[in-house]
């Protein structure tokens, strides 16, 4: 017990000593992916290259508050993963820093838009479409019909069955709000938002809670990004996905450089390295379902496969300025979230 | 009342502190050691030349930061009241004079100089550019100001403060400046926020229109639509803070009124709530009563229903809120109704009252103060909780979720978040107000210096049978929501697939026996001694200053009184994603400039909780008759040996409280963790959200689960450290004899 007692003390003080032992290059990497993603990213990127990762994993909103709070003493090096749109918002508030990688040669195309139009602030290290998963069990349980476009989710029968996320608080949401008023126009997209509204039991905070309650069987149907969905079903939820028939939005991860970056260097090197084959088909290793930026990486197999899927032309410029932003979400607080359900 | 017997030209507190003020000065490096606090490092690289090790003399000695030059003059005119006497008028005047010049030099260089050099325009206009720039204090500049501080303090109490109390006077001095810094200052920053337009400036209006907001102030459900956050949360706080303070006396009542066999299983199990990590309390109740819930699908089999989504709203929020925070009720009601004297209630009894009688006429209102605070923290508790909302909380929005996604969602809106933050700290300043105003001026003394070998009456009849059905149907919940836990926690996917497997713990506790000793594979060693080690380093820490402070509120009488307790109170009132935030704007920047370090999190830690030390040490201080200060006084102790000797040792159980609370807070919090942690100190609670995130709901609840047994372990050890208090009374069941 006294042995047992020292060695945790020993560890503890190991734990300190061992915070000022990193004197030899070094990066600080934020990270918004998933938890498993983003050690593996920051262990590999040692081994490859030698340089210490200190790597702090938080929800891309919560990282985008924090760069916010610290512009004035930037700690961060990279910020890597999540949503494009806190990126596209950080690159608008010139809190991340302006790089042109001599690997873009090697991307998609929607990545590199998504550097142009962000001032090569920013950059697409994945993709990953809209849609909505549902619940098999509770489906057949409730004798509903299986749906597989987005205007099936109108349906009365489907009233109080469908949850998304609230798009005031989720970037997810905003998403789907945004890729409505681009496939439908912005009449019909927001009638749709209103007919939606009827049915839905629930507006959640964070945007993937809709198909996490839905397997757990808390919910039926939830509409979020579409390997959120797969992964539910991989963990062994009974989970179904849809690529909704009209065609779907999309977002684009993005990885930025901090503004300001103590250690300029190692994260341009970073920054190069997460963009090649290699790093990009490190996801494979985990439950990473998003489609790589990168053209020679491999996508997972039980991810959507994103040729049968019909993307709509999505405009990141225009639906990632924050007064677009501003006003869609104004409306659809005064025209959808007041009315009746 | 007290004389200075010992006229001493020079005090001890004096020599130590000038001698702390030129150590700070000339040997410790002046600004802060980028590797760490505690790193020694240091010592063999450079020091004392290297700049960025050097003290503070031998900078200037180089020619370099030359604005710390000023400081030798405080530092030097200190040791010219050395000779003079304490009741010499120009002792108290150069202690004054170079305390507060040398505090104010202090703060005035570390804001005006920063590390883009000069902060403000206006002393670049005046000055023309620095071409030098500065980083955070260190242990030197910490150890001068220190200094400063307290050699401006005796000087006050020379003058006559408090009766020339140099204790009194230091500690109040004390208090005054940490809460300043680390409560005011950056709350004070974030709430700026709330007037800054989108161009920069400053403006009411903007203030005005987030201010009045359908969805803070809406009515709509009184007619069936969905009412405000500010509402929402209104209510569904005075409901919680009601119903723990009740569950919370029955609790106490059971331990320490009645014949009840199983007090400390009793006790254990209230307790249970307060040591589980977030979120998963939600997680056990959404699998027992959600749509699919065990319970849930029984009764609708039952009574052949459709199952509902009940859970989600407010009877899911009050359900778990009320499971999370009753234990808080009872910590601070036991020490209260343990401390009711059993002479007034035999006194009654003598009068013939009836055992009803006695507790409704005596006990009960002797029990106010105890009930008034519980009933506050509950409320405030419940109007700060962010997690059980998250889970449970369905469209019933609170402010507390409201300004974190403020601040985290779609809408990167921190001035919202700041007017939702001052609406929040509005409602529960108010509640601190009436719980004030309700308990009034009366006396609530019970523990005199006379003694008092009563006995505590056993409860009425008519009070025990409902007391013990509350009890009871309560407790047993408690067993199930516990039982379900630990059953997530050794099943292979919770809900789906039940096969019982070991494997979440082995993922996350694997160690690895080599020659050169343990190795800890396991995922959540890392955060886990993290953990450990802050709430470790912040317990002892928080009990002593809320207990100081205490002290200070409920037997010393200076001017400002209310505003100290005021500003005691304001931090554990904003929620964990407001002092989360306003930290790292507070904090990030010189002078003081802790983001990313262990001590962040300690500091966070101290002064969220904070307040129920403060709570705990008044509600038990306010029993003890001021008669035993003021025995102890005349017999010649000074207010500190008096502190240490007479009212420590008393308030026992209100220590325990503190160091408890605040341990077990620092393991389970998470709100303003969230922003605080960095890569080196990452926190169990942050740990494990990221597996709730990722869907290892299994893994997630086996930290938990190993979390819960820890703390118990470690509230053991400390009810073990801390003793319990003898207040010299008969035990229950023995005779009459006079011990």
């Amino acid at each position: 017990m006294k042995k047992l007692s020292t060695l945790a003390f020993t560890s503890v003080v190991a734990l300190t000593a061992g915070v000022s032992a990193a004197q030899a290059d070094k990066l600080t990497l934020y990270c918004s992916a998933q938890e498993d993603w983003c050690q593996l990213m920051a262990r590999s990127f040692e081994d490859a290259t030698g340089i210490d990762v200190n790597m702090t994993r938080k929800s891309s909103g919560e990282t985008f508050a924090q760069i916010k709070a610290e512009s004035a003493n930037p700690k961060g090096d990279v910020w890597w993963g999540g949503t494009g749109d806190p990126h596209l918002q950080a690159a608008e508030e010139g809190l991340t820093a302006a790089y042109v990688s001599p690997m873009r040669d090697q991307l998609h195309d929607w990545a590199i838009s998504q550097a142009t139009s962000a001032g090569d602030r920013t950059i697409g290290i994945y993709s990953g479409a809209l849609g909505y998963g549902y619940n098999t069990e509770l489906l057949a349980a409730n004798n509903l019909p299986e749906p597989a476009c987005w205007k099936d989710l109108l349906k009365p029968e489907y009233k109080g069955h469908v949850q998304m996320a609230n798009p005031n608080s989720s970037g997810t949401a905003y998403t789907t709000l945004a890729s409505m008023v681009q496939i439908f126009g912005e009449d019909e997209g927001f009638e749709f938002m209103k007919g939606l509204h009827a049915n839905i039991n629930q507006y959640t905070k964070s945007g993937s809670a809709p198909i996490k309650a839905a397997g757990r069987g808390e919910n039926t149907i939830g509409i979020v990004f579409m390997h959120d969905a797969v992964k539910q079903a991989v963990s062994g939820f009974p989970v179904n996905v849809v690529a909704p028939c009209e065609g779907t939005g999309y977002e684009i991860g993005s990885m930025s450089i901090i503004d300001g970056a103590r250690n300029m260097d190692e994260a341009k090197k970073f920054y190069d390295w997460a963009l090649s084959t290699d790093a990009q088909n490190l996801a494979l290793e985990v439950n990473a379902f998003q489609v790589p930026s990168n053209k020679g990486a491999e996508t997972s197999a039980s991810a959507p496969d994103m040729s049968t899927i019909k993307l709509i032309d999505y405009d990141f410029k225009t639906y990632g300025s924050s007064d677009e932003r501003k006003r869609l979400l104004q409306k659809w607080d005064e025209d959808v979230s007041t009315l009746p359900q | 009342m007290r004389h200075n017997l010992t006229e001493a030209s020079a005090s001890p507190a004096l020599i130590f502190w000038i001698l702390a003020g030129w150590a700070g000065f000339l040997i410790l490096p002046w600004y802060g050691v980028e590797d760490g606090f505690f790193a020694l490092e240091w010592l063999f690289d450079g020091y004392p030349f290297d700049e960025d090790f050097a003290p503070a003399a031998f900078l200037i000695g180089q020619g370099e930061k030359l604005w710390l030059a000023p400081l030798l003059l405080p530092l030097v005119i200190p040791l010219l009241a050395l000779r003079l006497k304490k009741s010499d008028p120009n002792y108290a005047r150069l202690l004054i004079l170079s305390g507060a010049f040398g505090f104010a030099w202090l703060i005035a260089q570390g804001f005006g100089i920063g590390i883009r050099g000069f902060t403000f325009d206006w002393l670049t206009t005046l000055f023309g550019d620095l071409d030098d720039r500065q980083f955070g204090m260190g242990y030197g500049a910490l150890l001068v100001a220190s200094s400063f501080l307290f050699l401006f303090t005796q000087g006050i109490a020379a003058r006559g403060a408090v009766n020339g109390d140099v204790f009194v006077v230091s500690a109040i001095g004390g208090v005054i400046v940490i809460v300043t810094t680390f409560v005011f200052f950056p709350i004070a920053r974030m709430l700026l926020a709330a007037f800054i337009t989108e161009e920069g400036g400053y403006s009411a209006a903007v203030f005005a229109a987030k201010f009045f907001d359908d969805r803070l102030w809406g009515l709509g459900c009184l007619w069936g639509g969905r009412c405000g956050a500010a509402w929402n949360s209104l209510i569904l706080a005075v409901l919680v803070g009601l119903i723990t303070t009740v569950l919370g006396l029955v609790f106490a009542l059971v331990v320490t009124r009645s014949g009840f066999r199983y007090k400390r299983a009793l006790r254990a199990l209230t307790v249970l709530p307060i040591i589980t990590p977030p979120f998963v309390i939600g997680l056990a109740l959404i699998l027992l009563f959600g749509l699919s819930g065990s319970v849930t699908q029984f009764f609708a089999e039952l009574f052949g229903v459709q199952p509902t989504r009940w859970l989600y709203g407010m009877p899911g929020v009050l359900i778990a809120q009320t499971l999370a925070f009753t234990p808080i009720a009872f910590l601070v009601l036991i020490g209260v109704v343990e401390g009711v004297s059993p002479s007034m209630e035999e006194a009654a009894q003598t009068l013939r009252a009836n055992r009803w009688q006695t507790f409704r006429t005596v006990s009960l209102p002797l029990m106010r103060p105890g009930l008034a605070n519980a009933f506050l923290l509950g409320f405030i508790e419940s109007m700060a909780d962010f997690g059980n909302p998250l889970v449970l909380g369905g469209n019933f929005d609170v402010l507390s979720t409201e300004i974190f996604f403020a601040i985290v969602g779609a809408q990167y809106d921190q001035g919202r978040a700041a007017v939702l933050a001052m609406v929040l700290l509005f409602f529960t300043l108010s509640a601190f107000y009436a719980q004030r105003m309700w308990l009034g001026k009366k006396s609530y003394t019970t523990v005199s210096g006379k003694g008092d070998a009563g006995v505590h009456p056993l409860m009425p009849k008519g009070l025990a049978v409902p007391v013990f059905i509350a009890a009871g149907v309560w407790g047993l919940f408690t067993v199930v929501v516990y039982g379900m836990i630990l059953y997530g926690s050794v099943v292979e996917l919770w809900g789906v697939n039940n096969t019982l497997t070991f494997k979440h713990y082995v993922t996350a506790f694997s160690v690895r026996f080599e020659d050169a000793g343990i190795r800890w594979t396991g995922a959540a060693w890392d955060s886990f001694w993290t953990t450990i080690y802050i709430a470790a380093a912040a317990a002892p820490l928080t009990a002593i200053v809320g207990l100081v402070t205490a002290y200070l509120l409920t037997r010393q009488s200076f001017a400002g009184k209310n505003a100290f307790e005021f500003g005691t109170m304001l931090s554990f009132a904003i929620p964990g994603t407001v002092i989360g935030v306003s930290y790292i704007l507070a904090f990030n920047v010189p002078p003081i400039e802790i983001t990313g370090t262990g001590i962040i999190l300690i500091v966070s830690f101290i002064f969220r909780n904070m307040p129920v030390g403060v709570r705990a040490g008044i509600a038990s201080m306010s029993q003890l008759d001021k008669s035993l200060d003021e025995s102890s006084l005349t017999l010649g102790a000074n207010s500190w040996q008096t502190f240490r000797k007479v009212i420590l040792p008393l308030l026992r159980p209100a220590i325990l409280a503190a160091l408890v609370y605040s341990f077990v807070r620092a393991m389970t919090a998470i709100s303003a963790v969230i922003f605080l942690v960095s890569a080196e100190y990452d926190m169990a609670t942050s740990y494990i959200i990221g597996r709730v995130e990722n869907n290892d709901y299994g893994l997630a609840i086996a930290y938990s689960t190993t979390l819960i047994f820890v703390m118990l372990a470690a509230v053991g050890l400390l009810q073990l450290l801390v003793g319990r208090t003898k207040i010299g009374r008969r035990t229950q069941f023995t005779s009459g004899e006079k011990p």
